[in-house]
């Protein structure tokens, strides 16, 4: 650049976020060892201002809920050209490709729909990134650092009309050691009678 | 044992024991650069012991200081950190020899 700002002034800071084209911020990557240590430091800030697990997943889920609704905005316009998912089936397909091509660089290992229930949808994952170098402790119960992530699925949905409940669990695998994780997907009533009206 | 060490030595700047040779074992020691010591104890004239050390601190880093659930200086408890050591010690067995 020609007349390129002093570093260390605030229009240099300015003027470097500005330079971020739209055709490269959709490859750009992050470290991955930056974002644990910050998601470890973010979970043990909630730990300590906690009663118990379910508000700790409760904290963690709230967390991930703002990144959901910025994510929304974020990829409608940049990957849909600013189209709305009015089916259900378009809004869980965005969320398994779209929103996960984006967060975690791959799709989501498998969506499937719930077989006792009509309203849940299953987003299954072998690990999840966030989890990656995580082992919780065998007193914290089934307590999994996914909340963040069915955080910010919730953000999505919600932010789209699609009002839900979301949740991580684990689920065991036959001949596995470690369990995979499902993010499980609740929608209100609302939603699956204007998706009756729709079909 | 390392301040032990670093005040018998009879060379100037020595950090502290590195490796310790006796009849009936090898004892090695690696300290990272914040001043955590690793040591491996193994039978006499097992080679390839400095790169595990090297890669069990890989495994340190990643498994337990990123934990949110590991407190420093408390014993490590983390699944994931004894999972990956077993497989490491496992996969190198065959190169260290017993």
């Amino acid at each position: 650049m020609a007349d390129a700002p002093k570093k260390g002034t605030l229009r240099a800071a300015y003027r470097r976020a500005a330079d971020i084209k739209p055709r490269d911020a959709r490859t750009w990557q992050v470290s991955l060892n930056a974002f644990a240590f910050l998601f470890s430091e973010m979970v043990q800030y909630n730990q300590t201002r906690v009663d118990n697990i379910a508000e700790l997943e409760h904290r963690l889920e709230h967390a991930g809920y703002g990144v959901g609704l910025r994510m929304l905005e974020l990829l409608c316009h940049r990957e849909k050209g600013n189209r709305r998912e009015v089916r259900l089936l378009g809004i869980l397909s965005f969320v398994h490709s779209t929103l996960w091509k984006s967060l975690f660089g791959k799709v989501a290992d498998s969506l499937e729909k719930g077989t006792e229930n009509e309203d849940e949808y299953m987003i299954s994952e072998k690990e999840l990134l966030v989890n990656r170098f995580i082992s919780v402790p065998k007193d914290m119960g089934a307590f999994n650092c996914g909340a963040y992530v069915a955080g910010i699925v919730k953000g999505v949905l919600d932010g789209s009309g699609f009002p839900a409940r979301v949740t991580a669990h684990f689920v065991p695998v036959e001949g596995q050691p470690r369990p995979r994780t499902t993010i499980l997907i609740k929608f209100s009533e609302e939603v699956l009678q204007r998706e009756a009206r729709l079909s | 044992m390392h301040a032990i060490s670093q005040q018998l030595s009879p060379t100037l700047g020595c950090y502290g024991i590195e490796l310790l040779e006796a009849d009936t074992f090898d004892l090695r020691c690696f300290q990272a650069l914040t001043g955590t010591k690793f040591f491996v104890v193994a039978e006499p004239g097992t080679q390839g012991l400095d790169s595990l050390l090297k890669n069990v601190y890989g495994l340190y880093v990643d498994y337990v200081l990123k934990n949110p659930f590991y407190e420093v200086e408390m014993p490590i408890r983390c699944e994931l950190f004894d999972l990956s050591l077993t497989q490491l010690i496992r996969k190198d067995k065959g190169v260290i020899g017993r």
